[in-house]
């Protein structure tokens, strides 16, 4: 990768967050960070890459930016306080120290005042540094629409008075649960549609664990997100998805499950046992062989009691099926409310088969049949469903 | 920063509904008026005036050079602003911290937080 790439790669979120902390102003901010990566571009190539390329990056869009606002009439305040800090930084010691902003910039794109749409549009273009054509892209949604999306946000930051700064510690923990499930939403499109989201999601949880190293959900985020994906390579065949059991584990990336274990034992080291962490643990547990689900289940359970999500409830009673045999397993998927998903009726079909149930297996699979979308899936529920009605139905 | 705070009282027991505020007990009613006191006491905090209750209120559009008036708000009932204050804040999450202490938004309504134009 060329220097200029790289240096985009590795510091266009912590250049933006910090002309958006000397500006107050986001589109300055891009503007001008655009401009000195544009700057890079010309002169790396005959200057070399300086000895600290954030610093020349931010120094060099701070400057273009005093030069912008100086030529625009509705800066004209703006020009006073820039140039009164420019003669105060200058007085500063050869090489400043460019102050990490990047936490006060993921705080403010993933601010509760934002809609949760907005939130990760702004996070992937102002930390993440994708077009808004790439967002677009990875949303299904029309370009002029995430750019207008991404402009309503920046003015809903100006005008209601958003604050470019990390929350006061009372605030943190919900502010911080926001924020990751900001880097989750993000992971699962990337996981599940197959783009590159799922990277970018990694890169995120990655750069929130160096900034925020003694929160453990951070650490328990990170490390479920690479256990995932190191997956990815086992877990599509001819244009379908495996299942976990159907996976070839020698496909599976072990250098990522060694990190994803490491960042998990440093969660645990903190004491974490909030969503996250517990999320980690139960990829950790699916990820041995062979595996202990009895473990599994009791990790769904904490799970269950801190989300309330049926859908938990129901990979809890898978596990207890494999522990306790199917009937057990049966039982507590009886009161879960979750007609519309499809896999309650697979999960159901698969244990009233078991169980030797076949005409209520049949009603499940012919119910989950009426839902699924995915090809693959459909054949592989009417399969089950023609092996236990003995037709081809 | 100037904020508007817009008071929707929603289900929340008011004074002005004799009936509801009877389901509240004397010290909850006590706190309900001693929050109210030291919200308006909180510096930054310019009261707004009380308004009387939506059922008393009357709107007005004019269609074809004609005035029309409806009776009642221009929303729900349950969903019409009761009450305001301004508020002169540091931030929006100052604004959103004072408007968790007024008492409509935990018993049944909601607050707005409107930003005023800054010219």
């Amino acid at each position: 990768m060329n220097p200029v790439d790289q240096a985009f790669r590795d510091h266009w979120g912590a250049v933006v967050a910090a002309l958006v902390g000397y500006l107050g102003d986001f589109d300055l901010a891009e503007e001008a960070a655009q401009d000195a990566f544009a700057t890079a571009t010309v002169r790396w190539p005959t200057d070399g890459v300086p000895a600290n390329p954030r610093a020349w990056l931010v120094t060099t869009a701070r400057n273009r930016a005093i030069d912008r606002v100086r030529r625009d009439r509705r800066y004209e305040a703006k020009v006073l306080v820039l140039e009164a800090d420019a003669r105060r930084r200058s007085q500063e010691v050869e090489s400043p120290v460019i102050r990490d902003e990047r936490l006060e910039l993921i705080f403010t794109c993933c601010h509760p005042a934002l809609a949760l749409d907005s939130q990760v549009a702004l996070t992937l273009r102002t930390l993440g540094g994708l077009s808004t054509a790439q967002i677009a892209r990875a949303f299904l949604v029309p370009e002029p629409t995430m750019a207008k999306r991404l402009v309503r946000a920046k003015h809903k930051i100006a005008a209601a008075g958003i604050p470019f700064r990390v929350p006061p510690s009372e605030a943190l923990p919900g502010r911080l649960a926001a924020v990751l499930a900001v880097v989750y939403l993000i992971f699962n499109e990337g996981y599940s549609r197959r783009t590159g989201l799922a990277a970018e999601a990694i890169w995120l949880g990655r750069a929130l664990a160096e900034l925020l190293p003694d929160e453990p959900e951070v650490h328990g985020l990170y490390a479920m997100m690479i256990v995932h994906d190191s997956r990815n390579a086992a877990r599509v065949r001819d244009g379908h998805l495996v299942l976990l059991d159907e996976q070839d584990r020698s496909d599976w990336d072990l250098a990522q499950v060694e990190d994803a274990r490491a960042a998990f034992a440093r969660a645990c080291a903190l004491g974490g046992n909030g969503p996250y962490v517990v999320q980690a643990a139960i990829a950790l547990a699916h990820a041995r062989q062979p595996r202990d689900w009895t473990h599994i289940a009791v990790l769904y359970g904490r799970l269950a009691q801190l989300t309330g999500s049926p859908v938990v409830e129901l990979n809890r009673a898978v596990a207890i099926a494999e522990a306790e045999g199917a009937a057990a397993g049966l039982e507590l998927t009886d009161h879960l409310a979750l007609d519309d998903y499809p896999y309650f009726h697979t999960t159901r079909g698969e244990l009233f088969a078991r169980v030797g149930r076949d005409a209520e297996a049949a009603a499940a699979y012919r119910r989950a049949l009426e839902l699924l979308d995915d090809d693959h899936e459909r054949a592989r529920a009417a399969r089950r469903l023609a092996e236990l009605t003995g037709s081809a139905d | 920063m100037q904020y508007m705070l817009l008071i929707h009282q929603g289900t929340t027991p008011t004074p002005l509904d004799p009936e509801a505020w009877a389901t509240l007990t004397e010290a909850q009613q006590q706190e309900i008026y001693a929050a109210y006191r030291d919200i308006n006491e909180t510096p930054g905090v310019t009261p707004g005036q009380g308004l009387q209750s939506p059922e008393t209120a009357t709107t007005v559009r004019v269609n074809g050079g004609a005035t029309v008036t409806t009776d009642g708000p221009f929303v729900d009932t349950k969903e019409s602003i009761n009450g305001y204050l301004i508020y002169e804040a540091q931030d929006l999450d100052a604004a959103i911290a004072l408007a968790a202490k007024i008492p409509a938004a935990r018993l049944g309504g909601a607050i707005e937080i409107r930003p005023i134009m800054q010219w």
